[in-house]
């Protein structure tokens, strides 16, 4: 008994050392999230507009409903999305959106930090899908 | 040379020094009781492998103020079914006994002040270890009283399980103390330190362990410490004793806990290590000697669970009493005998 004790507080001794601490002083130190983190989306950008064709399969997809998309054309006959909203307060970050797309036109990025004052601000619009 | 006078010809001076005294003391053990707060934090989370408080000023060290300040400025809550008065009292009765405690703890040896002598020791008491005792005894009416006042069935059992805690450890505790007293042939801490003054190994850590290593342990269950904090079990209790209180009361028992760890740790030094002997002055190495109980406890606390009700009375009453007992047979065949 004596001798588990022993270990026991030989451990917690062991831990009292420096460096043995595995907290991350979140504000000031920020861990990199992995490369298949879900994170903020992305719409992606080639020649300089957006990939998008408004096929309307990430809006079917979506099971929280949070994705709106209307379709347009421009003048060469290619369907674009007018408005191509995502309300980051319904979004649960699964990812089929990303998985549904026929032409890989939105990524989810490592971005975590998407705390807010108010309930508009977490209106993503097209704009700010594209930065 | 002229005749040491001593203070009580001149009662004035007397009672300047004795207020002089108090007040250092008082400020002394509030002062430790706040950061041992914030060592306890600190400790504690770095053998959890976390960090601590480390935000409240540099490196966290206003955490203890941050704390007071909260709990002095929270609403203050006493239950429609409690018993009033008992319930204001009871935090109250539980600081007290603590504090008052720390008056027989010689804290150094005699220094003169404008030719009077003055013993470093609030109050000498010819029955020292008995006040001591008595204040410890003394202190779980606190806790009873806040079970009962509270009208709360959890603080209830808090305060029953308590009373019964203290009443089969305080028998192995004084027990152990007994020891320690045969061999020094007085009562007064004074005496006791003088005892075990001429070397480093007159302490009777060495020539007791047995009883030394009883009274570290039973100390611990009479002031309710992990891993005999059955009284405030948050898992089964929510907080026991003192679930109902809040605000400044709430801050009361706190600062008592922090103070009976104080308190003991000052006896144990006292009466094993030889109190203020070492290498510094006087007070300097019984704080150093109380910091090192101290930091035991703390790591007593961060290592080992609870221990169950029932193995709680079977150490008591089965383990430690008969040790006690067998270590006075002991000493007392080597006093008469040796």
């Amino acid at each position: 008994m004596i001798k588990e004790f022993i270990q026991g507080l030989s451990i917690t001794a062991k831990h009292l050392l420096p460096g043995h601490s595995t907290t991350v002083e979140y504000p000031k130190q920020k861990l990199e999230p992995s490369e298949r983190f879900r994170g903020l989306h992305h719409l992606v950008l080639e020649h300089d507009r957006e990939k998008c064709v408004a096929c309307y399969l990430c809006p079917t997809v979506c099971p929280a409903k949070c994705i709106t998309v209307e379709a347009g054309e421009d003048e060469n006959g290619n369907k674009y999305p007018t408005v191509y909203q995502i309300d980051m307060l319904r979004c649960i970050f699964c990812g089929y959106c990303v998985e549904a797309c026929p032409v890989e036109a939105i990524v989810m990025t490592g971005t975590y930090e998407l705390a807010n004052y108010k309930r508009e601000d977490f209106c993503f619009t097209k704009e700010r899908l594209l930065k | 040379m002229p005749e040491m006078l001593s203070l009580s010809n001149d009662p004035i001076l007397f009672i300047c020094l004795m207020l002089a005294k108090i007040l250092v003391v008082f400020i002394v053990v509030v002062l430790i009781v706040a950061y041992a707060t914030y060592a306890e934090r600190k400790i504690i989370g770095r053998m959890q492998t976390r960090l601590g408080p480390t935000m409240t000023g540099p490196l966290g060290l206003l955490q203890p103020i941050a704390d007071g300040l909260k709990l002095f400025f929270k609403e203050d809550i006493i239950p429609a079914q409690a018993s009033k008065l008992a319930f204001i009292l009871a935090p109250m009765m539980i600081l007290v006994p603590a504090f008052i405690t720390i008056a027989v703890i010689p804290f150094g040896g005699d220094i003169v002040v404008g030719g009077y002598t003055m013993p470093l020791q609030i109050s000498d008491l010819n029955i020292g270890i008995l006040y001591i005792l008595a204040m410890a005894g003394l202190g779980v009416y606190g806790i009873v009283l806040a079970g009962w006042a509270s009208n709360n069935k959890y603080s209830l059992l808090g305060g029953v399980r308590s009373a019964a805690q203290v009443i089969s450890y305080e028998l192995a505790a004084g027990l152990s103390i007994i020891a320690v007293f045969m061999l020094s042939g007085t009562l007064s801490l004074r005496g006791i330190v003088a005892a075990q003054s001429a070397s480093v190994l007159d302490w009777y850590i060495f020539s007791q362990p047995l009883a030394f290593c009883l009274f570290v342990i039973t100390s611990l269950a009479e002031i309710n410490r992990t891993p005999f904090d059955l009284p405030e079990a948050e898992t089964e209790l929510v907080s026991g004793f003192c679930t109902e209180y809040s605000s400044m009361k709430y801050a009361l028992f706190f600062m008592a806990e922090y103070a009976n760890m104080i308190v003991v740790s000052a006896i144990t030094a006292t009466l094993f290590l030889g109190g203020p002997a070492g290498p510094f002055a006087g007070p300097i190495n019984l704080l150093l000697k109380i910091f090192f109980f101290m930091f035991l406890f703390i790591w007593i606390r961060a290592t080992f669970p609870r221990v169950r009700y029932d193995q709680l009375m079977f150490m008591g009453w089965k383990v430690f009493l008969p040790l006690a007992l067998l270590n006075i047979v002991i000493t007392g065949a080597v006093v008469v005998f040796l």
